[in-house]
C-alpha cells in the first residue's frame, strides 16, 4: 500500500502500558481511509475528529491521507495514557500538515455544541467486544474494547448524535464485529439521514471486522 | 492544547448553562509555550467561520496576546490579521495549568497541553 502504516514503538514505554496497540482493526481502518484518499481529499475536511484515539495511530495516518491539505485534527480518548500516546503518535511520525491536538474526554463531550454540524470526518473504532456490561470501563485497558452487550453499549451513546455532529457531507467512518450486527447500525443511521455502507471486511483470527461508512448529505 | 481548540472548549458540568459564563474556560496559574509553525494562510481562512471570535478576542486579551476586535472584511489578504492568527491560535500552547467556568467554578486542568474534561458522577 502507497501510505505508510504510523510507527507507533514508543508504546513499549511502561507508563502506555494501558494503551491499545494497533491491531488488525486499526489496520483495517487505515486502509478505508486510504483506499477513500481521493474523496477525503476531494471533500478538503477542516476539522476532523477521532473518538477513542488509543494509541494515535489513525488520527497520525489520517494527517497522511490528507497530506497535503491541512485540517484540525482532534483526538479524545478517556484514557490519559492514551492520550499521550497519541501526543507521542503524531508528534513521532510527520504529521506537520494538520493541526493535531489531544481532549482527555468521553466522546466529544464538552466540545458537543461548538463541533455540532461542524464534524467533516468523524473516526470511531470503539470498544466492540461482547462482554458482560459490567465489565465496561472496569479498567483503562478494558474500556479499550470492553463493549457490553452485543458489544454495543459503548457505540449506542454515540449514534444518535452522530448526525447532528457532522457537516454537511461529513464522514463517520466506524470499526465493527458481526456481533454488533452492522446491518442494524446502518439502518438506525439511515434513519437519521446517513447514508451508510459496509466499506471494507476481513476476518481477523475470530472476529469479522467490517469497516462502514456513513456520509451526510 | 492550541488556542483554537481551546476556543472549542465549553463547560459540561450538569445545570452549568449560562452560555456567557460556561464559554470561553478563563485560564488560571498557566504555562504557555510559543512554537513556530508553518503558516498556511488557506487553511487559517477556512477555519475562521468556525472560530467564535468573541470568545478568542476575550481569551487573547486575558493572555496578553495581540489579536484584532473584529475580523477584518478581506482576511485572506490581510497579511498582517493572517500572521497574528496564525500566531495566537496555532502556535500558542497552553502546557499545563487550569481552565476555570465562570458559571459553577469547576477547574478543568491541563497536563502535558492535554486538557481533562472528564467530569465526576455527581457533575454529569
Amino acid at each position: 500500500m502507497g501510505l505508510s502504516t504510523p510507527s507507533t514503538s514508543h508504546l513499549s514505554q511502561s507508563k502506555y502500558d494501558s494503551v491499545y496497540e494497533p491491531a488488525e482493526d486499526t489496520y483495517l481502518l487505515l486502509d478505508a481511509l486510504e483506499n477513500d484518499q481521493s474523496q477525503i481529499q476531494e471533500q478538503a475536511p477542516t476539522v476532523c475528529v477521532e473518538i477513542g484515539s488509543g494509541s494515535g495511530c489513525v488520527s497520525a495516518f489520517l494527517a497522511k491521507v490528507l497530506d497535503p491539505h491541512s485540517a484540525l485534527v482532534l483526538s479524545t480518548d478517556i484514557n490519559p495514557a492514551a492520550a499521550l500516546a497519541t501526543q507521542e503518535t503524531i508528534a513521532s511520525n510527520d504529521c506537520s500538515n494538520c493541526v493535531s491536538d489531544q481532549i482527555r474526554t468521553r466522546f466529544t463531550q464538552s466540545m458537543d455544541s461548538r463541533l455540532c454540524g461542524s464534524i467533516d470526518i468523524l473516526l470511531f473504532n470503539p470498544p466492540y467486544v461482547v462482554t458482560p456490561t459490567e465489565e465496561i470501563d472496569v479498567t483503562s485497558e478494558a474500556s479499550a474494547w470492553a463493549g457490553g452487550k452485543h458489544g454495543r453499549e459503548v457505540l449506542d451513546l454515540l449514534l444518535p448524535n452522530v448526525a447532528h455532529m457532522l457537516a454537511p457531507r461529513g464522514r463517520f467512518y466506524l470499526v465493527v464485529i458481526e456481533q454488533n450486527k452492522p446491518d442494524d447500525i446502518l439502518e438506525l443511521l439511515q434513519r437519521d439521514g446517513l447514508l451508510g455502507e459496509r466499506i471494507l471486511s476481513r476476518k481477523a483470527g475470530r472476529e469479522h471486522l467490517s469497516i462502514l461508512r456513513f456520509i451526510k448529505k | 492544547m492550541r488556542l483554537i481548540t481551546h476556543n472549542m472548549l465549553k463547560c459540561h458540568v450538569k445545570n452549568c448553562t449560562d452560555p456567557d459564563k460556561q464559554f470561553p474556560l478563563r485560564f488560571k496559574d498557566v504555562q504557555l509555550e510559543q512554537i513556530d509553525a508553518e503558516r498556511n494562510d488557506e487553511f487559517l481562512v477556512r477555519m475562521l467561520p468556525r472560530i467564535d471570535w468573541p470568545a478568542l478576542s476575550k481569551t487573547t486579551k486575558e493572555l496578553d496576546i495581540t489579536l484584532p476586535e473584529t475580523v477584518p472584511g478581506n482576511p485572506e489578504d490581510d497579511e498582517e490579521f493572517l500572521q497574528a492568527l496564525h500566531t495566537a491560535i496555532l502556535e500558542t500552547h497552553i502546557k499545563q495549568g487550569s481552565m476555570l467556568c465562570d458559571g459553577c467554578g469547576h477547574e478543568y486542568k491541563i497536563t502535558n497541553g492535554i486538557p481533562n474534561m472528564l467530569l465526576a458522577e455527581h457533575e454529569i
